[in-house]
């Protein structure tokens, strides 16, 4: 097996080795219940679509993955572990990667458990399966890109409450630049290109594309681009900082 | 081998490690002394590539830990300092995942991990989580994954810190076993631990080397080498003055309990002057013996140059 796999591998089960991982599912459906069938007006809308739950889901990850991410690195650095792992003959990269993969896997596992709901929309109509399809894959993709910010922001601190904490705040600009309210509070006075940038940095507006069904290579990129970016600084600051 | 030459390590202006060079070959075993913060552990955090050092070089069996850490970390075995190990998983696991991290898988994983468990007796705990362990086990389970590939390099960063008096005396005949060809760097607080296990000592103070030699010249360096105590049954004042004239002797002490302790001058050998004044006082012995030399009067003697600062001194105090 390579030292990734087994990093991933240990990563993973250490989820379930304590209560954190299932609290975060328990949490993850109810809320994703709760806002699909409550605030969503699953019912009332009288569409065998899943869009409900589709539109919520960017705020439930805005709260629950930096649960996750927080931990990443903050708690090798707390428990001093980190130099154990980065004596090893693995590179920071790998490590970085398969902390991520692991995270990734995990937050997809809680993702795929929503199934209960694609049944229920499949019951009750006759929905197109392959825009729900794309609604999972976009969500997923959204989850990697707040878990790479949350790795690299995991790795600056010894502190979880504060990884937590800058995760939420970055990932919310990452959500809220795409929003006609931000936008407009630019656009009166930046040039145009500044407020095309912010809008394309947005995770909310890629989402929105793959999530109505429209696979678009460039949104696709953006968060592959988005992970890996943010996954390289997880790198740089981890060297910089795991002394500390 | 180690080889590290012109090593620094400056963090925000305050310098941990200042120009060390030394090496130590196959055979070896290196006892880092100093007191805290002398850059002891930080030295030992860039020759495990863990740290990157502001300047200076480091190889380990011909790797160089900064261009190539990969294979300089293949050579190593590593005991961090606190043998830090993932709270949540179990002894067993824990040993596997480095050996598989290491590359190891099937049976020979299984052999390597029977036989550190056995050199190390952690059989009793081998189904425990380790944030269940006692210290002393924790340690062990640090020394057993620093051992699980066989390495030529093992660095330990204060291994028997926290057991209890066997369990020292178990790590130390471990490190003494080790097999002849490897390199083994030591660090620790206690001194008689350096006459126990290395074959050769190294004082650090404020990042730079202040005592390189063998044990026993460090010894050499106490004030109270081949110091002679003696017990009488009775005191008796005029054996202390007549003591005192002999032309060798420096200093005549006596203690609460009726002990004469004669420090020579320049540690040389005065029983030859010291028995005949006995003799010719008619004393009966209850007690004698030449001391080799106290460890901790040489420790506090070259950590406390006036070179090194005055922090260094309260930390020994304390």
């Amino acid at each position: 097996m390579k030292p990734v796999n087994v990093i991933l591998n240990r990563e993973l089960a250490s989820y379930f080795a304590t209560p954190v991982a299932y609290i975060f599912i328990i949490i993850f459906l109810m809320l994703s219940g709760v806002f699909t069938f409550y605030l969503g007006h699953f019912f009332d809308r009288g569409q065998a679509d899943l869009t409900a739950f589709f539109n919520f889901i960017p705020w439930l990850y805005l709260v629950l993955v930096p649960s996750v991410a927080m931990r990443l690195w903050s708690e090798e650095r707390r428990s001093g572990t980190i130099e154990l792992l980065m004596t090893l003959p693995v590179s920071t990269g790998e490590v970085v990667v398969a902390k991520f993969l692991a995270a990734w896997l995990f937050i997809g596992l809680a993702l795929l458990l929503t199934f209960p709901l694609w049944i229920t929309v499949n019951y009750l109509g006759e929905p197109d399966n392959g825009v729900i399809l794309a609604g999972y894959l976009g969500s997923w993709l959204m989850a990697g890109g707040f878990l790479a910010i949350g790795s690299c922001l995991s790795a600056a601190t010894k502190n979880q409450i504060v990884a937590f904490i800058l995760t939420l705040v970055v990932c919310f600009l990452m959500i809220v630049s795409g929003f006609p309210i931000v936008q407009d509070v630019f656009s009166s006075w930046a040039p145009l290109w500044l407020v095309d940038g912010f809008v394309t940095l947005s995770f909310l507006t890629h989402f929105d594309a793959i999530s109505r069904g429209v696979i678009d290579l460039r949104d696709i990129v953006y968060f592959v681009v988005l992970i890996a970016a943010w996954l390289y600084a997880s790198v740089l600051v981890i060297d910089m900082k795991k002394a500390d | 081998m180690i080889e590290v030459s012109n090593l620094s390590k400056v963090f925000d202006g305050f310098c941990a490690v200042d120009k060390l060079s030394f090496s130590v070959k196959p055979g070896e075993v290196l006892g880092f002394l100093g007191p805290n913060g002398a850059g002891k552990s930080t030295t030992m955090k860039i020759i495990t590539g863990f740290l990157a050092p502001s300047e200076g070089e480091v190889s380990v069996m011909g790797h160089n830990v900064l261009t190539s850490p990969k294979l300089a970390q293949r050579e190593i075995g590593y005991l961090p300092e606190g043998a830090p190990a993932y709270a949540d998983m179990t002894v067993l696991a824990s040993l596997k995942f480095i050996g598989q991290v290491r590359g190891f898988s099937g049976s020979e994983l299984q052999q390597r991990i029977d036989s550190v468990v056995g050199k190390v007796e952690l059989e009793p705990v081998l189904s425990k989580r380790v944030e269940t362990l006692s210290k002393g086990y924790c340690r062990r389970l640090g020394i057993a994954q620093s051992l699980l590939h066989d390495p030529k390099v093992l660095i330990l960063d204060e291994p028997t810190d926290g057991l209890d008096p066997n369990q020292k005396h178990q790590v130390r005949e471990l490190i003494r076993n080790l097999s002849k060809d490897k390199t083994v760097i030591v660090s620790t607080h206690i001194l008689e631990e350096v006459s126990a296990v290395c074959t050769r000592a190294m004082i650090l103070a404020e990042g730079k080397v202040v005592f390189d030699g063998t044990p026993k010249e460090l010894a050499a360096k106490s004030d109270f080498h081949n110091a002679v105590t003696i017990r009488l049954s009775e005191a008796n004042g005029s054996v202390v003055d007549e003591l005192r004239k002999l032309s060798q002797v420096k200093q005549v002490n006596t203690g609460d309990d009726g002990e004469i302790t004669v420090i020579p001058v320049d540690g040389q050998s005065i029983l030859s002057e010291v028995s005949p004044v006995l003799h010719s006082q008619s004393c009966v012995l209850e007690e004698l013996h030449v001391e080799v030399g106290r460890l901790d009067d040489v420790f506090r003697k070259v950590t406390s140059s006036p070179r090194v600062g005055e922090s260094s001194v309260k930390e020994q105090v304390a």
